[in-house]
């Protein structure tokens, strides 16, 4: 039974950073109507990022938050304005080939990391990183419940700007119809820009968190990258709720798979819930929550 | 107030319309007639500026329209009620006025806007807090009448608001578009419900292959033999 509780404890917390990389990817699907295949890799560049600053500047990494968040926005923003955007207008091209695009733009953050820092493994330790609470015999990494709050505190955030303001509601608008929302005067490459630069920080924000638990190298993207993309399709494309359940889903299917099968089918066991879900639920949880 | 003059629009290689030209005045109220696919919808989609003219211009207020890039159309008092509706689906009604009032002066007076809306629609009030997709058909249409509504525009054109609504609704959406009228706005309505809106129109347009085929008065067209037959079946 403590072991359950364990697995159960361990499964949605990592759920809640898997929550914050799928919500991003989500709203990025929603308003662009492409999957961002070069998501994880957005995250690795948020890790060096942190990496660096606590390495050479002796910056917290909950500290790095504050530069890596608005780091990627604008990095995002960047890739939107400048190496998506001008590929819409070209009518020959289908919408859908933006996806090769991020590809291509995937590859070649993985290269220049590759380039600046070699393929070495880093990792960042801090006096937390190992730190633990206990609550009976059950333990709360010290680490992933603090990254559980911020993921908790981000969505949230989201969410009531989502909901709350006029360019939430654009972002909404753009994402349902966007035609209709031209007619209402909402200038949709803004949004996308905007759109991709917010998917961006909160991608950041789960790098940020991620690595003092974790290690760093090149290649992580990769395996990221399909971890959003897994969540998104759990939780319907584009649905931000959805995304969360479908965060939370895959991590707890990988705990539990790492726990009762064995460490090196945690991978399977959430793609085996993948599986599943498109056999038999094809439109994600979009379908049960209706959100 | 608004004029449109010798338009070719193509959809790639294929020419929708020919050299169309029309002209509504401040306070009018003009009709756009013809068959599916005469080019009635890329009339007004071009005015909106979601498509670009290949020849000819529009102008409004003394305004290129067909130089301003299509999210800016609204900011110059024209307002576009698309076919079909298009409604924010998973928004609810009051999202959806909100929406249509992110620019300027609207913005300003969105509250306001909004209990007038709701004073011309009651039912919109009572479902303001359900999503738009949950309406039914005429009151969708409703929602999409006053999120136009919502910018506060000077013209206001409706795509086929008639479209599937029962006849008591249509009967109903036209009172509506004329009482919107009798307030001060210029209206443009596309329609095929000829016999309706040319009751109540100013003027009226026919469009027939892409080609403005007849124009006149409301009055005149109901006198036209060739209209009658073509299009109110006596």
């Amino acid at each position: 039974m403590e072991v359950f509780v364990q697995t159960l404890v361990a499964g949605v917390l990592k759920g809640g950073l898997y929550a914050l990389i799928g919500i991003g990817m989500t709203l990025i699907m929603g308003v662009m109507g492409i999957i961002n295949l070069a998501h994880g890799q957005m995250m690795m560049v948020a890790m060096y990022l942190t990496y660096v600053l606590f390495h050479y500047l002796g910056i917290d990494p909950y500290m790095a938050l504050f530069v890596s968040m608005p780091s990627l926005f604008l990095l995002g923003m960047f890739i939107q304005r400048f190496l998506l955007n001008p590929l819409m207008k070209v009518e020959s091209i289908l919408p859908e080939n933006q996806v090769l695009m991020t590809v291509g733009i995937a590859m070649v953050l993985t290269e220049i990391a590759r380039f600046i820092f070699t393929s070495n493994y880093l990792s960042v330790q801090t006096s937390y990183s190992t730190k633990a609470w206990y609550v009976g015999e059950i333990s709360f990494s010290a680490a992933l419940c603090v990254a559980f709050a911020f993921a908790a505190l981000l969505s949230a955030g989201l969410f009531g700007f989502l909901v709350k303001t006029d360019l939430g509601r654009s972002i909404r608008a753009v994402s349902q119809d966007n035609e209709a929302a031209q007619l209402m005067g909402i200038d949709s490459e803004r949004i996308k820009i905007i759109t991709m630069g917010i998917g961006a920080a909160l991608v950041a924000a789960a790098g940020t968190l991620l690595l003092p638990i974790y290690y760093l190298f090149p290649d992580i993207g990769g395996p990221f990258t399909r971890k959003a993309f897994v969540i998104t399709i759990l939780g319907g494309l584009g649905s931000t709720v959805g995304a969360i359940f479908g965060g939370v889903t895959l991590g707890l299917a990988e705990a539990f798979g790492a726990t009762y099968i064995g460490m090196d089918y945690e991978d399977m066991v959430g793609l085996i819930i993948f599986i599943l879900v498109l056999l038999f639920l094809p439109g994600g949880f979009k379908r049960l929550t209706k959100v | 107030m608004l004029q449109v003059d010798g338009i070719d629009v193509c959809y790639g290689d294929l020419q929708v319309l020919w050299d169309v030209s029309l002209r509504v005045g401040a306070g009018e109220i003009v009709v756009l007639l013809g068959a599916n696919g005469a080019g009635k919808t890329t009339t007004i989609k071009t005015v909106s500026s979601l498509l670009k003219p290949a020849k000819g211009t529009v102008t409004f207020q003394g305004t290129r329209l067909d130089a301003v890039p299509s999210h800016k159309i609204i900011e110059y008092g024209v307002a576009h009620v698309p076919e079909g509706r298009r409604l924010f689906p998973d928004m609810t009604v009051e999202e959806n006025l909100m929406v249509g009032s992110l620019r300027g002066e609207a913005k300003s007076r969105r509250s306001r806007t909004m209990d007038w809306v709701f004073e011309i629609f009651p039912r919109l009030k009572e479902r303001r807090r359900q999503p738009a997709g949950t309406l039914s058909g005429g009151e969708q249409q409703m929602a999409a009448i006053g999120r136009g509504l919502m910018s506060l525009p000077k013209l206001l054109m409706f795509d086929e608001p008639s479209l599937g609504l029962s006849p008591i609704l249509v009967a109903d959406i036209f009172r509506i578009v004329e009482l919107i009228n009798k307030q001060g706005m210029t209206v443009l309505l596309v329609e095929q419900n000829v016999k309706h809106t040319l009751n109540m129109c100013d003027r009226a347009y026919v469009l027939e292959n892409g080609r403005v085929a007849l124009s006149g008065t409301g009055r005149e067209f109901l006198d036209n033999d060739h209209v009658k037959e073509a299009y109110l079946g006596i």
